[in-house]
């Protein structure tokens, strides 16, 4: 049938109409050829609707832009796979004349790498990866820093002395949260202990739920999370337990189970770098050899934001927050020695205090963590 | 304990029922509709939309439903009123249906719901262990009875033969008098309706809030599921219950300390659909029930 290729070819065009529509839609899409305000890209991994991870992007980008007003032209790409094809986006970005381009999950690293070869006199900077370039920096959140804090609540919070902790994969950014998580419980809790559940995705909100009912079936009154939905925190609103947000503020979800959320804040790095292109002084930095990144700040430099401590005695809110000015403030080190894995095995001396590069190398549980990594 | 993962085992389920319940049916007319996710995905940011707007769940229920069958409409309009290739129109209508659904869902997130509650039959939910079955919602209720009313409409009715007929050779139903395209539409149409109350289920049962593509690929199992359950209603609970199952026992697993690598036990519905479908391909398809039209376009005119 002759009919039948027509009809395929209008279905073809009518959902690429549809896609382009979609894709059309980004609102910083205007047109100022010479107002000589600097032009500044980003390229999103999701939908800036995710409440997560490319959402707290989206907030840093509209803080850069609000505190450089007309000096500065923003405008983002979403929905933007992990990958080679990443590198045409970026391409793109460039030909449209922006000047410093923030490519935003770790996926982009060798796409950005490939395109600051091609383009010297443009700036890029890629977050959480480790491959640099003169003309591309890397930066990066101590996350961790906020699951110690998350520890304490949790350890004194927990009646069961049962955690349960939602992983997505078992890469070092994770356990490195797990053990700084079992840290802190430890410190507040000896015989409270972590049950680790890998969902082997960053994002599926049913297996998530399913993943967080479990752990309750198995005894955890505590949940926290290392994946993107907040899933986990509905099904603990539902079960009367208590958890932990991930990377914005999750109240809404769990008005009565969030005990408080760690906020990724990208806007002070973002406004940094801008600036630094503003003034012509803009350098990678010193930059050590391994994943932290030229760049790589915590709670101390408001990088990483708590929300406020809900639904928790005040003693409980007071001992979190003397944790997280601790970590702030530098007096207190997450991972300093005596620390044993939770085979028994000594990690650190009494006194000794990891460095960077030791964060990344994390193969082991500290104790308070049960069982085994996954190969 | 075991009464809580045996609950949340079924609850799972309940989505993989319906969906592969309602494909099951436009297969047996001798349509395949790939579209299962995308009409899934519709129904879920319908059901929410109409959930939350409304402040109604069981607005919502129907809502998603509603919402699959209009897209499923889409389907039928080209698949059967313009004879096009059902494998690429399937596929078109999941990647229509993702794209959409995010567009619509877009001023959705960040939202939340109160879930639909659960209807605890008082006595019956208090049996040990079996107690469980008696502590659902309305749709996973629902979804046994739809099962039931599919597989005898299907085996014990002349409508069902009729509808059987139409994909076991659609040529002959045809010189019989029967209307091939109008059967193959109401199969269609139902298989949308039930894929969006599928999609219905996620957002106002399992995680009462919208995101987008939050099907993470249900509604693929979904169809390996028809195939598992060689076309038989029944076995399609059997099958969605075993899904289910090993999902929930791979986190459980875990939990418990068992040394089986997740990653290992995450593969293993794929691994026993594939053994299914080996198994089907090996001993002939008219035995294991493969409508015999199943993806084959019918013209009147021949």
């Amino acid at each position: 049938m002759g009919n039948a290729k027509l009809i395929i070819a209008a279905l073809v065009v009518l959902i690429a109409a549809a896609v382009f529509y979609m894709i059309g839609q980004p609102p910083q899409e205007k047109e100022t050829a010479d107002s000589g305000a600097l032009k500044v890209g980003f390229v999103y991994l999701t939908n800036p609707g995710d409440h997560g991870w490319t959402y707290a992007h989206e907030v840093g980008r509209q803080q850069l832009q609000d505190h450089f007003g007309d000096k500065i032209e923003t405008s983002y790409v979403e929905n933007v796979p992990e990958g080679p094809d990443a590198a045409r986006v970026i391409r793109d970005l460039v030909a449209q004349g922006n000047k410093i381009i923030f490519t935003t999950s770790f996926g982009y690293m060798d796409p950005t790498l490939q395109v600051a070869g091609e383009y010297p006199d443009v700036y890029f900077d890629h977050i959480t990866g480790y491959k640099r370039a003169a003309n591309m920096a890397t930066g990066n959140i101590r996350f961790y820093e906020g699951r110690y804090v998350q520890g304490v609540v949790a350890g004194l919070t927990t009646k069961s002395n049962q955690i349960g902790y939602l992983g997505a994969f078992p890469i070092p950014e994770v356990i490195q949260g797990i053990n700084s998580f079992a840290r802190g419980l430890r410190s507040v809790n000896p015989d409270a202990s972590i049950k680790v559940v890998w969902v082997n995705s960053w994002y599926d909100p049913v297996k998530e739920a399913d993943a967080a009912k479990v752990l309750i079936a198995e005894g955890a009154d505590v949940l926290a999370q290392h994946t993107d939905s907040p899933a986990m925190l509905q099904t603990a609103e539902k079960a009367g337990v208590k958890g932990f947000g991930q990377s914005s503020d999750m109240h809404e979800f769990a008005p009565n189970a969030q005990l408080f959320s760690s906020v990724n804040n990208w806007g002070p790095y973002y406004i940094d770098q801008v600036q630094k292109v503003l003034d012509g002084s803009w350098t990678t930095g010193e930059g050590p050899d391994h994943w932290a990144g030229n760049t790589w700040k915590g709670i101390g430099d408001d990088f990483l934001v708590l929300t406020e401590f809900k639904n928790m005695p005040a003693d409980v809110a007071a001992k979190a927050a003397a944790a997280r000015d601790g970590i702030a403030n530098g007096s207190l080190n997450i991972f300093e020695g005596p620390m044993q894995d939770n085979e028994g095995n000594e990690v650190l001396k009494a006194g000794q205090v990891m460095d960077d590069g030791g964060l990344w190398a994390m193969n082991y549980y500290v104790a308070g963590v049960e069982g085994k990594i996954p190969n | 304990m075991y009464e809580e993962l045996l609950l949340t085992i079924l609850l799972t389920s309940v989505p993989l029922i319906l969906a592969a319940t309602g494909e099951l049916v436009a297969e047996r007319s001798g349509v395949l509709n790939l579209g299962v996710e995308g009409m899934m995905l519709m129904g879920a940011v319908a059901a929410f939309g109409a959930a939350s707007l409304s402040g109604n769940v069981y607005l919502g229920i129907l809502g998603g439903g509603i919402s699959g069958m209009l897209v499923a409409g889409i389907f039928g309009f080209f698949v059967l009123g313009l004879a096009t290739n059902q494998v690429a129109t399937g596929l078109a209508l999941t990647i229509f249906g993702t794209g959409l659904s995010g567009l619509i869902g877009a001023p959705l997130v960040g939202k939340a719901i109160d879930g639909l509650p659960a209807l605890v039959i008082p006595g019956l939910s208090e049996l040990p262990l079996v107690g469980v079955l008696f502590q659902l919602d309305l749709l996973a209720y629902l979804s046994v009875l739809i099962v039931a009313v599919t597989s005898w409409f299907l085996m014990r009715t002349r409508g069902g033969l009729i509808l059987r007929s139409v994909g076991i050779n659609h040529d002959s139903a045809h010189a019989l008098g029967y209307p091939v395209l109008w059967v193959r539409l109401g199969a269609v149409l139902f298989g949308g309706f039930m894929a969006g109350l599928a999609g219905a289920y996620l957002p106002l049962v399992l995680t009462p809030h919208w995101a987008e593509q939050m099907t993470a690929g249900r509604g693929w199992i979904a169809l390996a599921l028809v195939v598992f359950a060689s076309w038989r209603p029944w076995r399609v609970v059997i099958g969605a219950v075993l899904f289910g199952g090993v999902t929930i026992m791979q986190l459980a697993g875990q939990a418990k300390g068992w040394t089986i690598p997740s990653q290992f036990l995450s593969m293993m519905p794929y691994i026993a659909t594939i053994i299914v479908l080996v198994a089907i391909s090996g001993r002939g398809r008219i035995q294991f029930g493969a409508p015999a039209h199943l993806g084959k376009s019918f013209h009147a005119t021949r």
